[in-house]
């Protein structure tokens, strides 16, 4: 009489499925990642135990650092109407189709409207050598001041939405700077935007 | 990976088969680094996001100047942020309470604030108001503490006021101001 067998089953099982699915989800968390950019002059970011996120849309970050400021809008489309009225405003700088791309792909730029050409036609490597004045707060030709408003209008012409203004400054930096660059926005009826502040560590 | 050998040994003596080489790989390392890289991936894009805290100035507006809101000197802190990360606090009017000069953080000025908010509670029955006064000494991180003290001391109204001569001269004389 023959023995009944048993059947044994296999402990390989099939990963493929497995793996596909990892590495769709892996390539989906890559694509959307956004590098971060870094800052043009170098930041130490105040920490404060607030938790609310920044949200991603209409936010125009002024970065303060070593008495400069610089200006960074988020969204191609307003960064390059943006250029381009305030080349307008600026002795009719008109800017080519390659310099408005060039300029919405950027991050934040401080350079005075006068140097903005010759700026966005550097080569990338020549542009990161450069070294970047800042922009004008002073009261002959407070560019800030404009490069704010045409943001604003420029959101809400494009976006139909208000643009939020956030200050990102450097721990180190000397409160008449910061509070230059409150008095720009103040003066154009901003009175509320945020500060940018670093998630601070728990041991305080 | 170890696999159980399950395919039973049949057929003693048979021809000698050439054994096939399987066309199966073994994915699971593949998976375990493909996860790895996933939860990595996650866990940086999120905690990446910069945080917003929300400040709000007084209207500068010089038309309507007219409604202020007038407080009581008595429910009034005022701060004076000085140089040194320090800050000299009074209640009141200047010069009518002796000021204190303090440091920032759990053993300085929250301490003071949560005190002084009970207090001025228990006296008048409303909330502190509280006045900030950065001089030019004080750096950008000394208003983001303070900011910080006020959100977590559960302070609602506070304001960033410009400082004054009088103000300046007072943290001078108290050796802050450098």
């Amino acid at each position: 009489m023959p023995r009944v067998k048993i059947k044994r089953k296999s402990t390989v099982t099939d990963m493929t499925a497995m793996c596909d699915v990892a590495f769709l989800l892996l390539t989906f968390f890559i694509l959307t990642a956004k590098p971060k950019v870094p800052d043009p002059v170098e930041l130490d970011v105040p920490a404060s135990t607030v938790t609310i996120k920044q949200p991603e849309e209409n936010i125009a970050t002024l970065v303060v650092g070593k008495g400069k400021v610089f200006f960074d809008i988020t969204g191609a489309k307003v960064r390059e109407a943006t250029l381009e009225q305030m080349g307008q405003k600026y002795g009719n700088i008109s800017f080519t189709p390659t310099e408005k791309t060039r300029y919405a792909n950027m991050q934040a730029v401080g350079v005075p409207m006068n140097q903005m050409k010759q700026y966005l036609d550097l080569e990338s490597d020549q542009r990161e050598a450069f070294k970047q004045p800042g922009i004008p707060t002073d009261s002959v030709s407070n560019e800030l001041f404009n490069w704010v408003r045409e943001a604003r209008l420029a959101t809400r012409a494009l976006n139909n939405a208000d643009l939020r203004i956030s200050i990102k400054g450097d721990s180190k930096e000397e409160y008449p700077t910061i509070k230059k660059v409150i008095d720009i926005l103040q003066k154009q009826e901003v009175n509320k935007f945020s500060l940018i502040t670093s998630l601070r560590s728990a041991k305080k | 990976m170890a696999e159980l050998d399950t395919s039973s040994k049949e057929g003693k003596g048979g021809k000698v088969r050439s054994k096939k080489a399987s066309t199966r790989v073994d994915l699971t390392a593949m998976v375990d680094l493909a996860f790895l890289l996933i939860t990595f991936f996650m866990l940086t894009t999120t905690l990446n996001k910069p945080q917003a805290m929300d400040l709000t100035m007084p209207d500068k507006n010089e038309k309507k100047q007219d409604d202020n809101m007038a407080v009581a000197a008595s429910r009034t802190m005022t701060i004076l942020l000085g140089s040194d990360d320090k800050l000299e606090w009074y209640i009141g009017e200047p010069g009518k309470s002796a000021p204190t000069v303090e440091g920032y953080g759990k053993d300085g000025i929250r301490k003071t604030l949560l005190e002084n908010s009970q207090k001025v509670k228990a006296s008048t029955g409303k909330d502190m108001f509280v006045i900030i006064k950065p001089s030019d000494k004080s750096v950008y991180k000394n208003t983001v503490d303070i900011l910080d003290e006020m959100a977590i001391a559960n302070i609602q109204s506070y304001g960033i006021v410009d400082i004054t001569k009088a103000e300046v001269d007072e943290l001078t004389k108290q050796g802050i101001y450098k």
